[in-house]
């Protein structure tokens, strides 16, 4: 029995959900007094990892698996899963982990439950709360398999640091074949994504069009933030697809989200939701909005927002 | 170029979700069901390779009698013909081994299901057919190209996008970039007529399993109120988020 973990990193580093996996792992692997291993792909220096409780490591260095492959990686987690006795394993909710998930389901002949908020409720048989129906609703679900995936959602159970002695061992690589190559990988340099950040800004169709941007763009900078948007947005071709959130967007499981010039429609609350704290600008006091934030302020964007850049740049530089 | 598109049979996005049965079944009452926003998506980039590449576009979904209404409007919208596989699936798994079953008669180049559907949010089904297939599959897929037997598509990554190519069959899990919004295809009145002569076949469920059972629902506890702060009064927005959110 074992817990086996994805330790997601880029360019060398672990992302920021590789130690809320651990966290999460090592509180499993406690109740279930088993080791908790991670699976690492080109990261030179796992030892972090033994400050969240891991205490094994496979390591897979190969240049073929620099960029990340569903397939081949589930190969690679196959392997170690079955070598090492692991009855459940732990994935994220990032692209590339929602990717793998059901792949490895099948390879593994796992159940899987994506989406989950919290520790599992039981684990004879393994009960875990997950969301449904867009956030509208939570659900209860039994896997009842000899070994089982959990997806955790992003930001619901947050990193804890527990120092344990860490093995780390090098995987072995198996060989690759077939016809899928990836051609280019194109990522913005120096900006926070939408999944790995802390706090989101978004803005809305209140915004009136896409030269009045600096004030989201300004706004997020001073705060470290990602930027959003709506929906009519992003099909306006005023911001980029990659930014629409929602429903039928990308979703949000931010710390803190910032709403500007955003009705709050029911499809945008949606994918939204899940993030903790909620604020809202916006000028009208009867905005679907303000039923679903936790702060709000009742005004003009084009005032709150340069103003309230204004008083936390002062902030910062005091 | 024969292509699946897989149709999953959801609430409308407005809609207010409730539960029945203390709280194990979900309440249809009064509710409009939709094409996932995901497969509407993939359905419009396959009637574009219909219309331009001569594909032939066969949609199907598994469950009760309730989705064929769905299932005629996908044919509206230009689908050659529609399959229901007659079981009312209980999770991803069961689903993913159905839709196996069905393409292992039929030979597809190209199967589109959704990224996600909007009910179960699983974002299972696409990937685990495509492992149960043992075939190539890119996820949230916003851009597909296809010549000859081969593909060029775009897979939406966290913070950018990356570009594959493959060989045919292929699963994708399609979104929204696949196409725009405005290439979606509202049926006239000519497609609706020709729905009506189009086959719409009921096949019979082969065996499957199911891996997970759910075994509750619970809404989100009702929230309190939202604290409103002076447009004029920002530091106290400002301590909050500081002090009582802890969140800046
Ligand atoms: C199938 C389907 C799926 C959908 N999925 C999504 C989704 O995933 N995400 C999504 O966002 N939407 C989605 N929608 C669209 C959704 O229904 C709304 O239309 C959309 O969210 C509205 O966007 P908005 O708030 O930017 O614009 P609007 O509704 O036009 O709201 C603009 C807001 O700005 C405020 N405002 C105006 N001027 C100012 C000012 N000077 N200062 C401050 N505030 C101002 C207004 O009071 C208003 O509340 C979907 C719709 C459908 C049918
Ligand atoms: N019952 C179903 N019948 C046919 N296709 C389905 C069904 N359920 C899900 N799918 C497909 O799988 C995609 C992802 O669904 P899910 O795994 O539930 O998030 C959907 O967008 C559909 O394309």
């Amino acid at each position: 029995m074992a817990v086996l973990i994805y330790a997601e990193s880029e360019k060398n580093l672990l992302k920021k959900s590789a130690f809320e996996l651990a966290s999460y792992g090592r509180a499993i692997a406690d109740k279930k007094e088993c080791d908790l291993i991670a699976v690492v792909f080109n990261l030179k220096d796992p030892s972090t990892l033994s400050e969240y409780g891991v205490n094994e490591v496979i390591s897979f260095e190969d240049p073929t698996l620099s960029a990340f492959k569903a397939h081949e990686y589930g190969v690679h987690l196959t392997s170690t899963a079955q070598e090492m006795d692991v009855d459940l394993v732990v994935l994220s909710s990032s692209a590339d982990a929602k990717y793998l998930a059901p792949i490895l389901s099948v390879s593994l002949m796992a159940g899987y439950a994506s989406n989950v908020v919290a520790l599992p409720e039981s684990y004879a048989p393994l009960t875990v709360n997950r969301t449904c129906y867009s956030n509208k609703a939570f659900n209860t679900t039994i896997l009842n398999n000899e070994i089982n995936i959990i997806g955790l959602s992003n930001n619901t159970f947050g990193a804890h640091k527990k120092s344990t002695p860490l093995n780390v061992k090098s995987g072995e690589i198996s060989p690759s074949s077939g016809s899928f190559k990836i051609e280019k990988v194109e990522k913005v340099t120096g900006k926070v994504t939408i999944a790995d950040a802390d706090i989101v800004i978004s803005g809305g169709r209140g915004l009136k069009g896409p030269e009045n941007w600096h004030l989201i763009e300004d706004l997020a900078d001073v705060l470290g933030a990602a930027t959003a948007c709506s929906k009519p947005v992003s099909d306006m071709g005023w911001r980029p697809h990659s930014e629409h959130v929602g429903q039928t967007g990308k979703p949000v499981a931010t710390n803190l989200y910032i709403a500007v010039g955003v009705s709050g429609a029911i499809q945008h609350l949606a994918g939204i939701n899940a993030s903790k704290v909620k604020v809202v600008i916006n000028n009208d006091p009867e905005a679907p909005f303000f039923k679903a934030a936790d702060y709000g302020i009742v005004g003009d964007a084009f005032e709150v927002v340069p103003a309230l850049i204004e008083k936390l740049k002062d902030l910062q530089n005091s | 170029m024969k292509i699946l598109v897989c149709i999953s049979n959801v609430p409308d996005t407005t809609s207010k979700i409730n539960f029945i049965e203390g709280d194990k079944e979900f309440d249809r009452k009064g509710i409009q069901f939709i094409i996932n926003p995901n497969d509407e998506f993939g359905l419009t980039r396959a009637i574009w390779f219909q219309q331009k590449q001569g594909a032939n576009v066969t949609v199907v979904s598994v469950g009760n009698a309730s989705c064929e209404p769905t299932l005629r409007k996908c044919l509206a919208i230009g689908a050659d013909r529609a399959f229901r596989v007659d079981l009312e699936p209980s999770d991803g798994f069961q689903v993913a081994q159905q839709l196996q079953a069905h393409c292992q008669n039929e030979n597809y180049n190209l199967i589109i299901a959704g990224r996600e559907s909007i009910d179960y949010n699983g974002s299972m089904v696409p990937g685990m057919l495509s492992a149960l297939l043992g075939l190539n599959f890119v996820t949230n897929c916003v851009a597909l190209e296809i010549t000859e037997n081969k593909a060029q598509a775009s897979r939406e990554i966290d913070g950018g996008i990356e570009t594959i190519s493959c060989g045919l069959p292929l699963v994708i899990g399609a979104q929204k970039g696949l196409v725009e919004e405005k290439d979606l295809i509202i049926p006239n009145m000519r497609g609706i007529m020709q729905a009506r002569q189009k086959p719409l076949k009921v096949i019979p469920p082969t065996t499957s399993e199911t891996r997970s059972e759910v075994i509750h629902y619970e809404k989100p506890a009702p929230r309190g109120e939202v604290k409103l702060v002076e447009a004029n009064n920002l530091d106290q927005l400002i301590d909050l988020l500081q002090n009582e959110a802890k969140v800046i």
